[in-house]
């Protein structure tokens, strides 16, 4: 039976870990390899890196970043964050990444997408997907959240999986460091529209947060981030507690 | 010990490589080519694959010899070598991915699309499931069934003869994920992405 999967996220910014894991016995809190194998050691099933570098100049860190972690890392590695072109995925890629997930670009040019799922194939195109309501449907933001395109979150879903996405991140932007859960009706709708895997991300307080994303928002992942950088839970203590309500989970 | 992945561009291969140096250390030496005369010198052959069935058929072609080199590697000569993902999947005489595309013929049987039983099962299969050993592989050597391995794939491999099945996964059917006929290994999943027990494999191929 195939397992629901636990990502924890990472932000990375200039090539340090910025949000990670704030154990007093770690002896660099910014390494992004130690982090990784911390995350991987406790059962993590895959590790996702979210590069927030803002500046273009300090852009290329994220490429000796990935290229050192993956070398060390023998789960899945997602990478995203400012990824604009088919070029910048080949690059991620050739430095060790399995993933490439792809934000902004996809919205304002697809064929991004459709380009990049023909040429590297669609098992490591995921497209991420910011969604905030905005009175009966979900609406699409891009750059980090800051603008609002209009767009049709679970139509633009479907567009996606038929350019050739292999996976949806989609995070709910009103729920985004919230902690009060994932946005459970934005996720359903959205895994029902789609038969591609759909990764559920934003607001994650507690363990029951992801029990009810994969429950009843149907994902087949579920990403987090705070819980696990301030020590709140263990990876291994979020699958034990998925394990024990019934949830498939890989131990 | 010579081991040679072979580097066809077939799309991203740093994590087979990676995996395979991590394991190797300073015992094995790992060459990544696609050169023929390295190849045919090697011990040990490593066919990776992503993308589509003909993509990847496709790449095998584009250089010259190389289909004729690998034949002479594992059919004439019959030293090991390791398929992984759609690296398995052309052993298979024919695939339909894209459009109907014709594999290696190493391995009776065909390649088609996992049955999503109406949208049921969401394609790509994608993440960690329990894989079902069917017969003792030498590559399964220490690993207990029931061991979790990583997928990402949307087409599976049907071969012909049931002997050479060496595991299954459970995804809408009984998927075959493992084969092994003679020196010829194949595996759907990623041994390169299945953590510890993953690498475990990879040893037991380099040690053979």
């Amino acid at each position: 039976m195939l397992k629901n999967r636990i990502i924890p996220c990472l932000d990375v910014k200039n090539g340090r870990v910025v949000k990670g894991i704030n154990f007093v016995d770690l002896q660099d809190a910014g390494d992004p390899v130690e982090q990784v194998k911390i995350y991987s050691d406790g059962g993590a099933d895959e590790i996702c890196f979210l590069d927030i570098t803002a500046s273009n100049e300090n852009r290329d860190t994220i490429y000796d970043v990935v290229e050192k972690t993956s070398k060390k890392c023998f789960v899945p590695l997602t990478v995203g964050g400012g990824v604009r072109s088919v070029e910048d995925i080949n690059k991620l890629l050739n430095c060790g990444a399995d993933k490439v997930s792809i934000n902004t670009a996809a919205v304002q040019n697809p064929e991004v997408v459709l380009e990049s799922s023909k040429k590297f194939g669609s098992q490591c195109i995921v497209v991420a997907i910011d969604a905030k309501k905005n009175g009966d449907k979900w609406e699409i933001f891009t750059h980090g959240g800051r603008n609002n395109t209009g767009t049709n979150a679970i139509e633009f879903a479907k567009k996606m999986e038929d350019s050739g996405a292999g996976e949806l991140l989609v995070t709910s932007m009103d729920r985004d460091g919230t902690q009060v859960g994932y946005d459970i009706e934005l996720m359903s709708k959205i895994s029902s529209k789609v038969n591609i895997p759909v990764i559920a991300s934003g607001g994650v307080g507690n363990l029951d947060h992801l029990v009810d994303g994969i429950k009843l928002g149907n994902a087949s992942a579920v990403l987090a981030a705070s819980i696990f950088h301030y020590g709140k839970y263990s990876v291994k203590e979020a699958k034990e507690y998925l394990d024990l309500k019934g949830i498939p989970v890989r131990i | 010990m010579n081991v040679t992945i072979v580097d066809y561009n077939s799309g991203n291969i740093s994590s087979v490589i990676n995996s395979f140096k991590e394991v190797a250390k300073d015992k094995v030496n790992i060459d990544v080519t696609s050169d023929l005369n390295k190849i045919k010198s090697s011990d040990k052959v490593v066919l990776p694959g992503q993308g589509s069935f003909k993509s990847c058929v496709d790449a095998l072609n584009n250089i010259s010899g190389l289909v004729d080199t690998l034949n002479e590697f594992a059919i004439n000569n019959k030293k090991p070598l390791l398929g992984i993902c759609v690296g398995l999947q052309m052993f298979a005489d024919v695939g339909f991915e894209e459009t109907e595309t014709k594999g290696l013929s190493w391995i009776s049987g065909k390649v088609s699309k996992i049955d999503n039983q109406n949208g049921k099962y969401k394609l790509p299969h994608i993440g960690w499931n329990e894989i079902n050993i069917t017969k003792d592989s030498k590559i399964f050597k220490g690993i207990k069934n029931k061991s979790h391995m990583y997928f990402v794939h949307s087409y599976e491999f049907v071969p012909e003869d049931k002997n050479v099945i060496s595991a299954t996964t459970d995804y809408s059917s009984n998927i075959v994920c493992s084969v092994e006929k003679e020196n010829i290994f194949g595996t759907q999943f990623h041994p390169e992405k299945s953590d510890k027990i993953g690498l475990k494999i990879i040893n037991n191929f380099i040690s053979l």
